[in-house]
């Protein structure tokens, strides 16, 4: 059994719920931390895959990806704030003005 | 400066046009008038003296002596090169003549005529412009400055035809003019183009010198070039079947009428043929065709003046007719004869043409308030004789002449064309000969119904004679038509002598004792006959014509030989039937269907595709999910296939 196995085995368990999160979650909010989880879990299988194969590519990646999430999270939040002030309510179904 | 004294002739209209243009509204009637008036007298003198300097060349020099280039290359493309040239000879100085002389006595007249006119500026500024443009059509050395001017000549015509345009008739009679001489135009201009694959050029003198160079290589394309320009002098020149316009044309001022449509710019054709009398004495085929339609025209327009009411159309039939036998004379050969013929009929018709203006003008100006009938129908005339003493005799003058009663300048000129015709083409000639009898007739008809008799409405009742500055012009044009015979008297033949470098050789002959008598036996005849048979046809203005009597040869007479009606039958009709099926059938439900299918199927798509954006962002996730299993399932069996 490769040393990764459970890593990524605990990351793809991670990213199942992060999706389901997304899916299933009313809240914008909610939405939002599973996109985080999944973000993570993805991170946690690069850093595994990057000490089995003895790289540094895979750990360099885990930076810029929580770099450019922390960004995500300045944009994102900010934007859930201002939705929520704005209508009083963080829940996605009710912001369906946009549909086609 | 020699270069700026040959071509000042049209530049002084030129100024006319440019101040009277800009200037006219401030300016009182009087000003325009004369300002117009003596430019073209400015450019009368002119002429004049170019003529005297050319006369004074030797006779050998005379076809070069007036070729002016101003060193302009005009247009330079490819293998085409025409300079901008104009061209001073025996031919377009006699035409310069004319067209000065007799558009100056029009426009003094005009001043009279047009008095009160709320755009008498306007009248002036065109007639400048016609005078400029007629000139560069006589003076051009080249086909398509030629063609400029006749193009020009055109645009005065339709402008002057439909002055009066508030009168939605006139404005119809300006643009049928404008687009049967289109017809003619483009052959005219395809005849140029042939002109120029053929021999390269597009000066006379280069063209010319081609055609007698390559002689028998060039006769088919030479046949070819002669027939297109001669559709175009159909159309100009009104002969059968673009004559139709020429009545019509009668909408516009009587000035107008006389000037335009009678004494310079219809003979366009008949001066291009002879100006390249080369070329279509290189084509006998064509030549024979010109001198039948011409004579045709000549029989066919005659027969149908004979029961015309309106003053101005007998006229207008009258001058196709006379155009018919000058296009015939141009046909047979006789180049001198046809020019001789359109001096003569330069003088006269215009002549009739103001002296039934000065008619016109008294009929319209003393009665016609309380009296709405037409003041240009002979029916409501009679007896003006007393009224109008001066117009009567001038009007008689002009009408012996057209006649062709010896020694007036008319009889001369006709008889040249018949005798060459007896000569040469014994059908033309018979068709000449009838045309003669009915010009006879109708004059007689005209001055019994106009001037004899009893007036028969309050506006004859009531007529005054014209200001002296209408009939002082009519006083000079009377005195060229009685005069007018001299300038080529048989036996001495000066124009033709004059002529002959420009249009070929020339030989004067004496008079042919025979046929001028039977011609004066025709004319007396007419007359005579004209006079019996309508001196006491019209006591008041309801009754019918005696010829009516004729049944269905009066009707076609009348009805112009139904050509307007067929014309409308089948041109306008089908061209109108065309347009509406293109308009209905073909832009409406062609075009607009494949724009407007477009449309629809853009937004039946798009209604169907905008179900799939519900707004909520979940379903999106739902559907990315999806996607993104699609794809990696794919990659992944791809990459494992690869592999």
């Amino acid at each position: 059994m490769d040393t990764a196995m459970p890593y990524v085995l605990l990351s793809a368990i991670l990213f199942a719920l992060g999706v389901m999160g997304v899916l299933i979650r009313r809240n914008a909010l909610m939405i939002f931390m599973s996109i985080e989880l999944m973000l993570n879990s993805a991170n946690l299988a690069l850093v595994a895959f990057a000490r089995q194969w003895g790289q540094l590519d895979g750990q360099m990646f885990v930076f810029f990806i929580m770099t450019v999430a922390a960004a995500e999270v300045a944009v994102g939040l900010a934007l859930i704030v201002t939705i929520f002030r704005a209508r009083r309510s963080t829940n996605v179904d009710d912001l369906a003005q946009l549909k086609g | 400066m020699n270069q700026l004294l040959f071509i000042s002739p049209i530049l002084f209209p030129l100024l006319g046009v440019l101040i009277n243009a800009t200037l006219g509204k401030r300016m009182s009637e009087k000003a325009i008038g004369w300002l117009a008036s003596l430019l073209v007298v400015a450019s009368f003198g002119v002429s004049l003296i170019l003529f005297a300097q050319l006369g004074g060349a030797p006779e050998d020099e005379r076809l070069t002596w007036g070729a002016i280039s101003l060193g302009i290359p005009w247009i330079q493309a490819g293998a085409l090169s025409v300079p901008f040239g104009f061209l001073i000879d025996p031919l377009s100085a006699t035409m310069m003549l004319v067209v000065t002389g007799v558009g100056a006595l029009i426009h003094i007249y005009s001043i009279g005529y047009m008095h009160g006119d709320p755009r008498f500026a306007r009248f002036f500024v065109y007639l400048n412009l016609f005078v400029a443009s007629m000139l560069v059509l006589v003076m051009a050395d080249s086909f398509l400055l030629m063609f400029v001017g006749w193009e020009l000549v055109g645009l005065c015509s339709y402008l002057l035809i439909g002055f009066w345009f508030t009168n939605i008739k006139n404005a119809e009679a300006g643009r049928k003019a404008f687009v049967v001489n289109r017809i003619g135009d483009v052959a005219f201009i395809l005849g140029i183009l042939l002109t120029f694959v053929t021999f390269g050029a597009l000066t006379f003198a280069d063209v010319f010198a081609g055609v007698a160079r390559r002689g028998e290589s060039v006769q088919a394309a030479v046949a070819a070039i002669t027939l297109l320009l001669f559709i175009g002098a159909t159309g100009k020149s009104a002969q059968i079947p673009l004559h139709v316009w020429l009545p019509d044309a009668m909408a516009g001022p009587t000035p107008v009428s006389a000037l335009i449509h009678a004494a310079t710019m219809v003979t366009a054709g008949i001066y291009m043929m002879a100006r390249t009398h080369v070329m279509f004495e290189a084509a006998p085929s064509t030549q024979a065709v010109v001198a039948l339609v011409g004579a045709l025209t000549a029989l066919v327009a005659g027969y149908t003046a004979l029961t015309q009411f309106d003053i101005k159309r007998v006229l207008a039939y009258s001058t196709i007719s006379q155009l018919g036998f000058m296009v015939a004379a141009a046909g047979l050969g006789a180049y001198v004869a046809g020019m001789f013929h359109l001096v003569t009929h330069a003088f006269f018709k215009a002549l009739l043409f103001l002296a039934a203006g000065s008619v016109i003008h008294a009929m319209e100006h003393h009665g016609h308030h309380h009296h709405p009938a037409d003041p240009q129908d002979m029916r409501n005339m009679g007896g003006l004789r007393a009224k109008l003493p001066l117009t009567f005799v001038v009007f008689l003058i002009g009408g012996l002449a057209l006649a062709g009663v010896p020694p007036l300048a008319g009889f001369f000129s006709k008889d040249e064309i018949v005798l060459d015709a007896l000569k040469h083409n014994l059908p033309v000639f018979v068709l000449l000969t009838i045309s003669a009898i009915f010009t006879a007739f109708y004059v007689g008809r005209q001055l019994v119904m106009v001037f004899f008799g009893q007036p028969r409405s309050d506006m004859a009742r009531h007529a005054q004679e014209s200001p002296a500055i209408m009939t002082a012009p009519l006083v000079v044009l009377a005195a060229l038509t009685v005069l007018g015979g001299a300038l080529n008297l048989p036996g001495v033949g000066a124009l033709g002598y004059w002529l002959s470098p420009a249009v070929g050789e020339f030989k004067t002959h004496p008079l042919d004792v025979g046929l001028a008598g039977l011609f004066t036996l025709i004319a007396l005849g007419g007359l005579a006959a004209g006079w019996l048979v309508y001196r006491h046809a019209f006591t008041t203005p309801d009754l019918t014509d005696p010829l009516s009597r004729l049944g269905p040869l009066y009707a076609l007479s009348k009805n112009a030989w139904y050509l307007d009606a067929l014309y409308q039958a089948v041109v306008v009709k089908g061209f109108y039937t065309l347009s509406s099926f293109l308009a209905s059938v073909l832009d409406l439900g062609g075009i607009d269907g494949i724009v407007n299918g477009v449309g629809r199927l853009a937004r039946g798509v798009a209604g169907w595709l905008g179900r799939a954006q519900a707004g909520f962002v979940r379903a999106y996730g739902v559907l990315m999910l999806i996607g993104v299993v699609a794809l990696v399932t794919y990659f992944l069996i791809v990459g494992a296939n690869a592999r």
